[in-house]
């Protein structure tokens, strides 16, 4: 397999072919969750290790269930209660890991390119589960393996990314896949949580958010970052909302079938108000599925296992 | 110690006479004691330099030696016989070190060691404000007496336009040039990489160009205010240079330097280098729009110096993720070859100008010996073979630092002889 091996780093340097090869493999691989006994020996006698620099629910236990599922062993390493904490380097905390048998690093953290970094520092693949502000790049096949289970193709279709893009690594991963998967995105906030030049990446930019999801197939809410504001960014949540947020009324705009997306975890009232999340066309908890499915893919793929 | 050389058959280049001619070079008791064809002398030592360029000393406005204080990054002896190989005669060494060069003291170590253990000359810059905290006004007149050639807060900017104004002014008794590092810390403020399409694919706060012109403009306005001495180190976007080329032509006496990776890398190489922390320098690597504004700017006289900015750190320092990482460029063993291969080569720039721009004029805006090749100044040259083709491998770096992004680079021209008072310190690439 191409895969096989291989860092996954970002959907900037992922193919195309390798991307639908991860969601065919995602495909096939997802009706084992739907098992009364959901394991399968694939990955007997692999270890994958989770690497969390930052606080994750989902990713990480997405990932975890996924190597379970696959009969892998995983192990879980965080900051607190390891020696980050007593100042071991990224580099020396990594290589231990790689000592004791590893065979995939699995690692998020706060700063941009460090995936980059410790693809350098090890032999074995690893996997970017978020890093900073620059890619998630699971996340965008997860995203894209969604909108393909409701909608038939990407070509074509117009997809609205709205709010905090410029603390994004969802959004970056997101724009990447989907333009090379030939859709049609346009991303809409406020002006100051927009990254400069961010058009160049072959999206369309709107300062109004109803703009944005005018006509759209797919409405993806972003995470507003509050941890990441360290500067005045906008004025208060309750503003960010009024002008910003993802309500029932700017959801009018949208196609009548429009998707609404959101990676989680939301701030309900901010960028999302609650109707919206838990109206019948919110599939967040769909993506939540299928990023198990797609992290199964992956592992396998990169693990080279067998069925 | 009588020293006597003659370098035979090297095409001379002198600025200060305007000489670009085949000529031959008698080096008496440390002096320059004739320029001129077939030069014939007893008992001297010969050094040939068919096919080889012959230039005054190459001098750097801008470095940081890191001692005392930082001696694992780099000290004095490292520092300078990595300049040594880099064809530099002399190097001006910035204060941001432990204890800060603050004080005639610390400038009177520097002096000392640089004495016992330094193979080129070595001119230390003191501190404008004492700590470089930016609020009093260091002791520059003592440190002026002990050897201090220039002043600067380097590693920061002076920190307000009211303390610059009055550093200014206290100068002009001095007649020192005040060394500014142009940056709106406001603006620069957790920002690693230059703001543009970069930044933004890197997943990076950006630092603007704006950041430094906001300094330029602030900085250029006080020396006008002031009638001070201003030289603007490091500048490196395309709206700096228009700024200094506006207050040029309006009379200023201003000078400015340019860092030899400023004129020949852009921020894309964060991104082409999978964010090796060798890219992450400060003022950041920039587009290709200001790299080519650069280029024009040191040719057409808008620039005055070329200064490496030498940033030598530990491996430690930056085999860490890039937000983690110091910033900084060991640059003194590449700059030469770099200015030669990019800039004289393609034509950008003559070999009378990288002469003028690398010695004569930071012999100038220092105010110190060197820079010349007229009769009776000091014997400080260096030869380079313009046409010698290598690879930059840190590993060969007589630096403590081999943090460089230029590795791997194919380069042709390179120093091959450097020569400090009539002895020659390096040949041939080597230490001597």
């Amino acid at each position: 397999m191409a895969l096989k091996g291989r860092d996954l780093l970002s959907l900037r340097e992922m193919s195309q072919e390798d991307m639908e090869a991860v969601l065919s493999t995602a495909r096939s691989l997802k009706e084992i969750l739907s098992r009364p006994i959901k394991k399968v020996p694939t990955l007997r006698g692999k270890v994958v290790c989770t690497l969390f620099y930052e606080a994750s629910t989902r990713t990480r236990t997405s990932f975890e269930l996924a190597a379970k599922y696959m009969s892998a062993d995983t192990v879980s390493i965080s900051p607190s209660g390891s020696s980050v904490q007593k100042g071991e380097t990224l580099s020396d905390t990594a290589r231990n890991l790689e000592a004791m048998g590893t065979d995939v690093v699995i690692m998020r953290h706060p700063v941009s390119g460090s995936c980059h970094f410790l693809a350098k520092v090890l032999d074995v693949p690893v996997i970017n589960a978020g890093d900073g502000m620059h890619e998630h790049p699971t996340q965008g096949l997860l995203d894209i393996f969604t909108i393909l289970e409701y909608k038939s193709k990407i070509r074509g279709l117009k997809v609205a990314i709205l709010g905090d893009v410029f603390h994004s690594r969802v959004a970056r991963s997101n724009i990447w896949g989907l333009t090379k998967m030939g859709a049609d995105v346009a991303v809409a906030g406020p002006p100051t949580l927009i990254p400069p030049l961010v058009e160049r990446l072959g999206v369309k930019v709107y300062n109004r958010v109803e703009d944005a999801i005018d006509g759209a197939d797919v409405v993806y809410s972003l995470r507003l970052q509050l941890e990441r504001q360290s500067k005045s960014l906008f004025p208060s949540k309750r503003e960010y909302h009024d002008v910003f947020g993802l309500t029932r009324e700017r959801l009018a705009l949208a196609k009548d079938d429009a998707l609404i997306m959101h990676p989680g975890p939301m701030n309900r009232g901010v960028e999302i108000s609650t109707d919206v999340a838990d109206s019948p066309r919110s599939v967040i908890l769909d993506q939540v599925t299928g990023g198990v499915a797609v992290r199964m893919a992956i592992l396998y793929l990169i693990l080279g296992g067998r069925e | 110690m009588a020293v006597n050389l003659l370098i035979k058959g090297g095409r001379v280049v002198d600025p200060s006479s305007q000489r670009d001619e085949l000529a031959d070079l008698l080096i008496v008791d440390g002096k320059i004691s004739k320029v001129g064809q077939d030069l014939q002398a007893e008992g001297v030592e010969v050094l040939d330099a068919a096919g080889k360029i012959v230039m005054p000393g190459l001098i750097d406005p801008h470095v940081h030696l890191r001692d005392p204080g930082l001696e694992e990054k780099e000290d004095i002896e490292s520092g300078t016989a990595a300049a040594a190989i880099g064809g530099f005669t002399a190097v001006a060494c910035m204060p941001n070190t432990d204890p800060v060069t603050d004080n005639d003291a610390v400038v009177t170590s520097i002096l000392r060691k640089a004495k016992q253990v330094g193979r080129v000359r070595v001119y230390p810059i003191g501190a404008v404000t004492k700590e470089r905290a930016g609020k009093e006004l260091a002791e520059m007149g003592e440190m002026k007496a002990a050897g201090a050639v220039a002043f600067s807060d380097d590693g920061s900017p002076v920190a307000t336009a009211e303390v610059l104004r009055c550093a200014l002014e206290y100068l002009k008794s001095f007649g020192n040039a005040l060394i500014d590092h142009p940056e709106d810390k406001t603006l620069s403020e957790g920002g690693q990489i230059n703001r543009g399409l970069t930044s933004t694919i890197a997943g990076f706060r950006g630092i603007p160009a704006e950041a430094e012109e906001i300094a330029v403009s602030r900085d250029i306005m006080m020396a006008r205010l002031t009638g001070g001495r201003l030289h603007l180190t490091h500048i490196s976007t395309k709206g700096s240079a228009d700024l200094v080329r506006q207050a040029k032509a309006g009379g200023l006496k201003i000078t400015c330097d340019v860092t030899p990776h400023h004129l020949t890398m852009t921020e894309e190489a964060v991104l082409e280098t999978g964010y090796d922390t060798d890219t992450k320098v400060n003022p950041p690597l920039r587009s290709k729009e200001d790299v080519e504004a650069m280029r024009k700017a040191l040719a057409d006289g808008t620039i005055d110096a070329v200064g490496t900015d030498h940033a030598p750190h530990h491996f430690d320092d930056k085999w860490v993720e890039y937000d983690y990482a110091e910033n900084g460029i060991s640059g003194l063993e590449t700059s030469a070859s770099l200015v030669i291969d990019k800039l004289v080569r393609p034509g950008i720039i003559s070999w009378l100008r990288m002469a003028e721009v690398m010695s004569l004029n930071p012999a100038r805006i220092l105010g110190v010996e060197g820079g010349t090749l007229r009769e009776g100044a000091v014997a400080d040259v260096t030869v380079i073979d313009p046409d010698y083709e290598y690879s930059v491998n840190p590993r060969q770096f007589l630096s403590k630092g081999r943090n460089t992004p230029f590795a791997g680079w194919r380069l042709t021209g390179v120093p091959c002889a450097t020569i400090v008072g009539g002895r020659i310190v390096m040949k041939d690439r080597s230490l001597s």
